[in-house]
């Protein structure tokens, strides 16, 4: 079967600066990938241009395609973009309120999503389909007649989940879906949200800075720094072995549960958007940088399962714990 | 590079030509705006007189030019004296207990909700019809809106963590307004100061028209309406002028105003 | 050395907000923001309090820091109550006791220097606010002596928050309250900003109070740890115990609710993160 969705050569750009480059990405069938990065890594920024949402001066080019839409997503205009949005192709952002009507009835609200799309024949059928997503989000039915700002935000998110969910898509968005909410409150809203795309076998792009959460909801993973993809794969052989140096560094700097009070660094900070060097982006915080990190460096392996680093950590057959700049 | 926004620049330069044109009056006009010449009554636009003659043959141009310095004048005067009360209200609002400050703020709408002009009017006729009374009144009629607005921003600055760090390290609340509350509603207080200025502006020409405000023969525009009430059908040009004069600097004012919210909006500096 | 008197004892503290009237004709409502909340922190200690947003963790240290005060109950900081002191002579807590907030882009007055932002607290306090000083402490916390002349925004989150340190420990603290330091931080660099604030604590022989939302932060950082819910601290231990075999119910939804890169690894899923410690999902 072919992938559910395909980036090919997708950059970003933004007057003179380039926020993301040359990005290959796909997610097959009911796969669950993570799409992980810091800030200025330009993940929501691919999320974005796949959703066809980036801000008006900023220009997106390369390739897009979902299953079952006959057009590429890049260029295509809003009237089409319309149409695919909320059907095949459905988002979960960070702030859940913004993504509701503060004047509709949440009950209103799920069912139109559905009517918009023809899904459902008719409005009492849209209705009671409302009414099993709700139960679905584990949300008690009389939040049908309740407003947004009635509800807590982990009830908001799980109304804009089930808002996501309603006419079944292809491909479900989620960029950091959890990263507002406490974690008690997170632990349910990531369950509902695999749960969700399992039930379907919708496949999931999941965008988020947080190893663990990426480690625990998908399968496999990309890691994005300075606008490029620098490594993916199996979210077991990535976290267990990186062989991009930034992937490993970033690996140890995060592992509070082996390390002693003292934490692997990855030195510097993280530039700005668009502020990143030419050649390798991490060349100027890498130990391992040399004179040939200058050159922007090729990709390794198969897009889904490789690595973009001049200078590679040696591959382990065994996953080992991870230990940042033990080579150095 | 900051890209300058387009209302920023096209009031500034509205505004800028209007104090242009009041320093310029000082030292030059086309006549002495307030010489009387019967032989020329209401002439027509010409080489002599560019925008024509009023009823008393004086030269609506200079007039104009003159009377941009009663406009620029009654605007600094009454938002200066709506900021230097306002201000300190607003930021006093913001940091004192709930009832106090409750107190404060109900006056205010007190103030609000009277009408401005009728406040002026009733000035005039309590101190003498002058322009120092009609800016003072719309002054004070402006106190409300800086104090609310103030207020509104002072209490964000007071929620921050850096006026938290500076109690912690034993700054007392005072020392803290100034430092702290103040610089950081600078940017508000321009934004307000600009709209104000235009309310003032038509607030003036306003009372002038109903002759509680500029008394003859300093040339104001709203006198100059006035005049040419009863040539309005015979001469209308001498309505247009001084109004089409109001319309532009009100206009100037806002986009002013406008161009420096969008430009102190952190969002939009963010995007430098 | 002093060191029977707890660094900071706080006894049976309450602290009620009175909400907005809701109605004319019945009383307005009240929070109960904290519920009778006690803990010891001793000298030199590394203090965690975990809690989830809500939990009143925020009040609590802000009546701490003597910048609230408790509806009833006592702070007593170093021997001394600062219950209901009058600000001018709680100058030795404005002294010994300094904060570090969690957002880098709020804790800064962008309209500051960062000299004259790490000088502050000295100014206040009627210290020669030496130049000499300032770049003592912007050394100190791994910025270069030319960061003085410039402004917050033209730093980055991480390197804010090591402004924020370096202000806290300008008056030479001997206790240093940290709210979430590194939470709003990108993971590269929360791990510089937990290294210098570990190294700054052991150097100048700090007692630290450090609160978070994440549980796991905490129990790399801290001793000992108070876990904060609906007002009421439903747990107190040492880290390792408490995060290791968690007793009162909500800690234990708490720490399996945390998703960790070993356990995912290891086969855990999202169903996991909901299920209790010990019993099975």
């Amino acid at each position: 079967m072919s992938d559910v969705l395909t980036v090919q050569g997708l950059t970003v750009t933004v007057r003179d600066k380039t926020l993301v480059s040359e990005v290959d990405l796909t997610v097959g069938p009911g796969e669950r990938v993570g799409l992980i990065g810091e800030s200025g890594s330009g993940k929501s920024l691919t999320a974005l241009s796949v959703l066809g949402l980036l801000p008006e001066d900023v220009v997106a080019s390369g390739s897009v395609r979902l299953t079952g839409v006959d057009h590429d997503l890049i260029g295509a205009d809003e009237r089409r973009m319309s149409r695919v949005r909320g059907r095949e192709l459905a988002m979960v952002f960070q702030e859940p309120m913004t993504a509701l009507n503060p004047t509709m009835r949440i009950g209103d609200q799920i069912a139109e999503a559905m009517l918009i799309h023809r899904t459902r024949p008719g409005r009492g059928a849209a209705r009671s389909a409302a009414l099993e997503l709700l139960e679905r989000v584990q949300l008690p039915s009389d939040l049908m007649r309740a407003y947004p700002h009635q509800l807590s935000g982990g009830q908001r998110q799980r109304i804009v989940l089930a808002l996501a969910l309603a006419n079944d898509p292809a491909l479900l968005i989620c960029d950091e879906p959890s990263t507002a909410l406490d974690v008690t409150v997170q632990a349910l809203v990531l369950d509902l949200i695999v749960k969700g795309v399992v039930a379907r076998s919708s496949a999931l792009l999941f965008i988020t800075h947080d190893l663990a959460v990426v480690a625990t909801v998908c399968e496999r993973v990309l890691v994005m720094y300075g606008g490029r993809v620098v490594e993916s794969g199996p979210v077991g052989e990535v976290f267990t072995n990186p062989r991009h140096r930034y992937t490993q560094g970033l690996l140890a700097a995060s592992d509070l549960d082996t390390a002693d009070r003292r934490l692997p660094t990855i030195r510097g900070n993280v530039p700005a958007a668009g502020q990143f060097p030419s050649g390798c982006v991490f060349r100027t915080r890498c130990p391992h940088a040399t004179d040939i990190c200058a050159g922007t460096p090729e990709w390794t392996g198969p897009v889904a399962d490789g690595f973009a680093c001049h200078h590679p950590a040696e591959p382990v057959s065994s996953p080992r714990l991870p230990a940042g700049g033990a080579h150095a | 590079m900051r890209r300058l926004n387009p209302s920023l620049v096209a009031g500034g330069v509205i505004v800028g030509i209007i104090v242009l044109m009041a320093l310029v009056s000082f030292i030059w006009t086309p006549y002495d705006a307030t010489f009387v010449d019967p032989s020329i009554r209401l002439a027509k636009p010409s080489w002599e007189h560019w925008f024509g003659t009023d009823k008393f043959g004086r030269d609506v141009l200079s007039q104009i030019m003159v009377g941009s310095r009663t406009t620029l004048f009654v605007g600094v005067v009454a938002v200066g004296v709506a900021a230097v009360i306002g201000v300190p209200l607003g930021i006093l609002a913001a940091m004192v207990r709930r009832w106090p400050s409750e107190f404060i703020m109900r006056a205010n709408d007190l103030v609000l909700a009277f009408p401005a002009l009728l406040l002026a009017i009733m000035f005039g006729a309590v101190f003498g019809a002058s322009t120092l009374t009609a800016m003072i009144a719309i002054g004070i009629a402006s106190v409300p809106s800086f104090a609310r607005v103030i207020r509104s921003g002072a209490l964000q600055v007071m929620r921050t963590e850096y006026v938290l760090a500076a109690r912690a390290a034993g700054r007392q609340p005072w020392p803290i307004a100034v430092r702290h509350v103040l610089p950081n509603v600078t940017s508000l207080i321009t934004v307000q100061a600009s709209v104000s200025f235009a309310i003032a502006v038509l607030a003036e020409a306003a009372l002038s028209f109903l002759g509680f405000g500029t008394p003859p023969p300093t040339p104001s525009w709203g006198r100059m309406l006035q005049e040419s009430q009863e040539f309005l059908f015979s001469a209308p040009r001498l309505a247009i002028f001084p109004g089409v004069a109001i319309a532009i600097a009100v206009l100037g004012f806002n986009l002013l105003g406008d161009g420096l919210r969008d430009r102190f909006d952190p969002k939009l500096e963010d995007r430098r | 050395m002093p060191d029977q008197v707890p660094a900071i004892q706080v006894l049976d503290v309450v602290r009620d907000y009175p909400r907005p009237r809701t109605s004319l004709l019945r009383p307005a409502p009240v929070v109960h923001a904290v519920r009778g909340v006690s803990l010891d922190v001793k000298q030199g200690e590394r203090f965690g309090i975990v809690g989830e947003s809500g939990c009143g963790k925020s009040t609590l240290l802000r009546i701490i820091a003597a910048l609230d005060q408790p509806t009833s109950g006592h702070v007593v900081v170093e021997g001394t109550d600062i219950t209901r002191l009058p600000e001018r002579r709680l100058r030795f807590l404005r002294e010994n006791l300094q904060l570090v907030f969690q957002d880098p882009m709020s804790s800064l007055d962008p309209r500051m220097r960062v000299r004259d932002i790490i000088a502050e607290p000295l100014v206040v306090q009627g210290h020669p606010a030496s130049g000499e000083r300032v770049r003592e402490l912007l050394e100190a916390v791994g910025l270069s002596a030319d960061a003085g002349d410039r402004y917050p925004h033209q730093f980055s989150g991480g390197q804010r928050q090591r402004i924020s340190i370096a202000r806290a420990l300008a008056p030479r603290p001997r206790i240093l309250i940290a709210d979430e330091p590194v939470s709003a931080l990108d993971v590269s660099v929360r791990a510089q900003v937990l290294n210098l604030i570990s190294d700054l604590v052991d150097e100048l022989d700090l007692t630290l109070v450090f609160v978070s939302h994440d549980l796991s932060v905490v129990k790399h950082v801290c001793d000992r740890v108070a876990v904060m819910h609906a007002g009421q601290i439903v747990e107190t231990g040492y880290t390792g115990d408490v995060y290791a075999a968690p007793q009162h119910a909500y800690t234990q939804r708490l720490v399996s609710a945390i998703p960790t890169l070993q356990r995912a690894l290891s086969g855990a899923t999202t169903s996991d993160l909901l299920a209790t410690k010990g019993e099975p999902a």
